[in-house]
């Protein structure tokens, strides 16, 4: 009979339904992963990647190319070095080769340790 | 009551001291990088992101004083390490102090290993309670004396003087790492010492500053093959050609020095099996070890990942023995860490000196501990507001959803900024030492 078929689709539709809900919330973790993917669904599917890791590695890297720096100084001789830093007109970005001036200076903590005080 | 995690019955964890300031406006510089007791206890190093070293010495215990133990006191500081910029590498190198290493005590002076990402350094710290005076060629302001006008000899005498602490570095172990060092660990031979950054490792003789060995190299010739870095490496408590390190895909490999030169192959290799069904994004990230630590006794290890602590028996490769959730309550939440980059935080780990309990950190400035035989586990926090002297530490608890109890922080409502990454436990005592951010607690038993 029709009506008892339409009731069994709906139940089983409804036992899907249970066990999807359950799957979430048995596993938390399922759904934050779905958050993420919708978030940014460009993100690989392998997270351990060597592209992964090799941003790990190259912690603390700062853009100042010593080949660049130096073949730029003897090429000018001649001629003036770049100037350290504020905007030149002749220089534009991209062309400009950083000096260890352009660097911003860390200095070390001269002041005693706050645990010390 | 969560109580009576550390090792007694009647025992209660109480409010020591607090170092540091108490200003909302932390500097990056006094964010506190690593915390270690020496071997007796009696001296307590910190290191921090400023390249600065801090050292506490506990004094005398008092009779006259209620029966609570010896507080810690400024002992000696100094800079460690300074920032430098490799310009060949285009790479710049931080002064923070990844880690700190006591040697054991051999003489009067006190000596540790203090890293930063790419130079090791030995520090001896001694004192000095005496001058000579009564030279023969120069005043007591030290001006030399005319030689002519000396009509006698006399010999210098020592005299006391208020006590000066000094440090200096009697060597430095530079230029052996391409890659940043995470860990240092001393041998059982007191002889040499570990270092591991995240591709190699190296054994140092302490004596030898121009010559390291390469133990371990799991970089691939093609660095597109890089599938995991080293996490953390230790020298075995008792076997001097044993050690550990941990991989960032969550394994763990013991090497014995005495099977080869070279120790890329390893002797054991820990690993629990993934369970597939629970495989997602995540998984590889928070299985990532970011401490490893062999017990006293030198029959477990134990390792720290995201969520949770795990005991291994050594003769057991296959799984832990034993595994604690530190905050499982942050499954819920790895979307918004992973945003955040918290799912990256390094936490630490430590032992009791028996070896009965464990201890490491949260976030909210939370840190747990568990009795490994009572299976008790109790969840405390650092913070001010609880700083009275000897005030017991009130359990703390998270809510995870339904209904929050009074006393009980939801976890939306916890702060993961205040993390607790580093702690220390004293070797022989219930003294255990927090570092939370820029403060570092104290908490001591209360003796009932």
């Amino acid at each position: 009979m029709s009506s008892d078929n339409q009731d069994t689709e709906t139940h089983s539709e409804q036992v899907d339904e249970t066990q999807e809900s359950q799957d979430t919330n048995s596993n938390p973790v399922r759904s934050e992963e779905a958050k993420l993917k919708a978030k940014y669904p460009s993100l690989g599917q392998k997270p351990g990647g060597s592209d992964f890791l090799m941003k790990r590695l190259q912690k603390g890297q700062k853009y100042f190319d010593s080949g660049d720096y130096n073949m730029a100084k003897a090429k000018m001789k001649n001629k003036q070095l770049p100037a350290a830093a504020g905007p030149d007109k002749n220089i534009v970005t991209g062309d400009h080769i950083p000096t260890p001036q352009d660097l911003p200076q860390r200095k070390s903590s001269l002041v005693t340790s706050k645990l010390a005080g | 009551m969560m109580a009576g995690v550390g090792g007694g019955n009647d025992f209660q964890w109480c409010f020591s001291q607090v170092k540091g300031a108490i200003d909302e406006d932390v500097a990056e510089a006094d964010i506190i990088s690593t915390v270690e007791f020496n071997y007796s206890g009696e001296l307590l190093a910190t290191g921090d992101k400023g390249g600065r070293v801090v050292i506490f010495q506990r004094e005398q215990e008092s009779k006259n004083r209620p029966p609570s133990r010896g507080e810690y006191n400024v002992y000696s500081t100094f800079q460690s390490h300074e920032p430098e910029f490799d310009y060949l590498k285009s790479l710049e190198i931080e002064e923070k102090i990844n880690k700190i290493r006591w040697l054991p005590q051999q003489n009067a002076a006190h000596f540790l290993l203090s890293t930063n990402d790419k130079t090791i350094k030995l520090w001896k710290i001694s004192e000095r309670d005496k001058r000579a005076e009564g030279y023969n060629l120069k005043d007591e302001d030290g001006r030399l004396r005319d030689p002519f006008r000396i009509t006698s000899l006399r010999v210098p005498v020592l005299m006391p003087m208020d006590l000066m602490v000094e440090a200096s570095p009697r060597r430095i172990f530079a230029n052996a790492h391409t890659y940043h060092i995470n860990s240092i660990s001393v041998n059982s031979d007191y002889e040499t010492y570990l270092s591991a950054d995240d591709l190699r490792i190296n054994l140092w003789h302490l004596e030898i500053t121009d010559r390291s060995f390469n133990i371990v190299d799991i970089k691939p010739a093609n660095m597109e093959e890089l599938t995991e870095v080293i996490t953390a490496a230790e020298c075995h408590p008792h076997q001097c050609n044993v050690f550990v390190y941990s991989s960032s895909k969550g394994t763990i490999r013991l090497c014995d020095m005495r099977a080869a030169a070279l120790c890329d192959r390893h002797s054991k290799f820990f690993e629990e099996p993934e369970d597939p069904s629970s495989r997602s994004f995540f998984s590889e990230i928070i299985s990532s070890i970011s401490d490893v630590k062999f017990s006293h006794s030198g029959r477990y290890m134990m390792t720290r990942d995201y969520l949770s602590v795990k005991v291994w028996d050594l003769n057991m490769e296959n799984r832990p023995v034993e595994t604690y959730q530190v905050h499982e309550y942050l499954r819920s939440k790895l979307c918004s860490l992973y945003e955040n980059d918290c799912i990256f935080d390094k936490f630490e780990c430590c032992w009791n000196g028996s070896d009965s309990a464990i201890m490491t950190g949260s976030y909210n400035n939370f840190f747990r501990m568990f009795d490994r035989n009572t299976r008790r586990d109790i969840t405390l926090e650092a913070s001010r507001e609880n700083s009275k002297p000897r005030a017991m530490l009130k359990p703390r608890k998270v809510c995870t959803g339904g209904k929050r109890k009074k006393d009980e922080i939801s976890v939306d409502s916890l702060d993961f900024n205040k993390k607790i990454l580093h702690t220390a436990w004293h070797p022989k005592e219930n003294v255990i030492a927090v570092a939370a951010t820029n403060n570092l607690y104290i908490f001591q038993d209360k003796i009932n």
